[in-house]
């Protein structure tokens, strides 16, 4: 039986176009512009001056969350229907982003909402509650994937998991549009942003420096834990 | 600073860290990696030089 080969992190990490370096350097490059936006060029909002600057990177943010979980479903209904043995491990990981800007969410929302309401929390806001439900889902799919041994019973259970989250998305989503009573601001309506100009332009550089932030520590977690399978494949080989 | 000025610093410094803790937590697990590659490298090499070391028997 041939032995697998090196484990490198060029071997795991060929499958893509952009190298991760580059990735890298591009979400710097973004990150760094989104801030000067924020903090250098654009102005102080009428209604809540100076503290409305949290929305650029909490609204951003909280897409990125919604991205990461939908392409962690996306990849768990790869995984049922394609079969295919990394998508469980990919889908996984974008959950695992997922909940890790699940978590910046919440911490730049409680801060926005003290400065805004004078309340870290309020249970009576649709919006937070539900992306609270929406975060607590997608973290108790790790007590799910860790309480189960390690194969194809595991892949299974986690990406049909993974799938029902999704729902959870556009209710999320839409329920600061269905609320008859909110406090929460609505930034984008049917009729497009409720802003422009330099605020605009800031918003968008900063969704995609998220988004591309996202992205680059997607790729760099996804080729440890490839690294790490194919290490305990040669450990299984030389043992 | 005003109050506003501090909590909107404290909102980006938050984001900052949170990132910062987890690609530290990526590059210590990489280490380990890195490690054990070493490890297992240092194995391979040791198994070949034995089996250059090992004299050729004629077994018919």
């Amino acid at each position: 039986m041939p032995r697998p080969g090196p484990a490198t992190i060029a071997a795991v990490g060929r499958r893509y176009r952009i190298p991760l370096p580059a990735l890298a350097g591009v979400s710097l490059a973004l990150v760094t512009g989104a801030l000067v936006l924020v903090f250098f060029v654009v102005p102080n909002d009428l209604n809540q001056g100076f503290s409305q600057r949290i929305f650029y990177f909490h609204v951003s943010i909280a897409f990125t969350a919604y991205a990461c979980f939908a392409a962690g479903a996306w990849k768990a209904l790869v995984h049922l229907w394609k079969r295919d043995p990394n998508a469980d491990l990919e889908s996984y990981v974008a959950i695992h982003q997922g909940v890790i800007f699940g978590v910046l969410v919440l911490v730049t929302g409680s801060i926005w909402a003290k400065i805004s309401w004078g309340h870290w929390w309020l249970w009576s806001e649709n919006q937070l509650v539900l992306f609270l439900v929406l975060f607590l889902f997608y973290a108790a799919y790790f007590m799910l994937r860790f309480s189960v041994d390690p194969g194809p019973q595991r892949a299974n259970l986690c990406a049909v998991y993974a799938l029902f989250g999704v729902v959870l998305i556009p209710v999320s989503f839409l329920a600061i549009r269905l609320a008859q009573k909110f406090i929460h601001p609505v930034v984008f309506t049917r009729h497009g942003a409720n802003f422009g100009g330099w605020m605009l332009v800031a918003y968008f550089v900063s969704q995609a420096a998220l988004l591309s932030l996202a992205y680059t520590l997607y790729r760099l977690e996804l080729s440890g834990k490839r690294l790490d399978a194919r290490l305990r494949e040669l450990r299984r080989a030389y043992a | 600073m005003t109050t506003a000025e501090k909590y909107v610093t404290a909102a980006y410094c938050a984001v900052f860290a949170i990132v910062l803790l987890y690609v530290l937590i990526i590059a210590l697990k990489l280490q380990r990696l890195e490690r054990e590659v070493e490890t297992l490298a240092r194995a391979a090499a040791r198994e070949r030089d034995e089996d250059e070391d090992r004299e050729p028997v004629q077994v018919a």
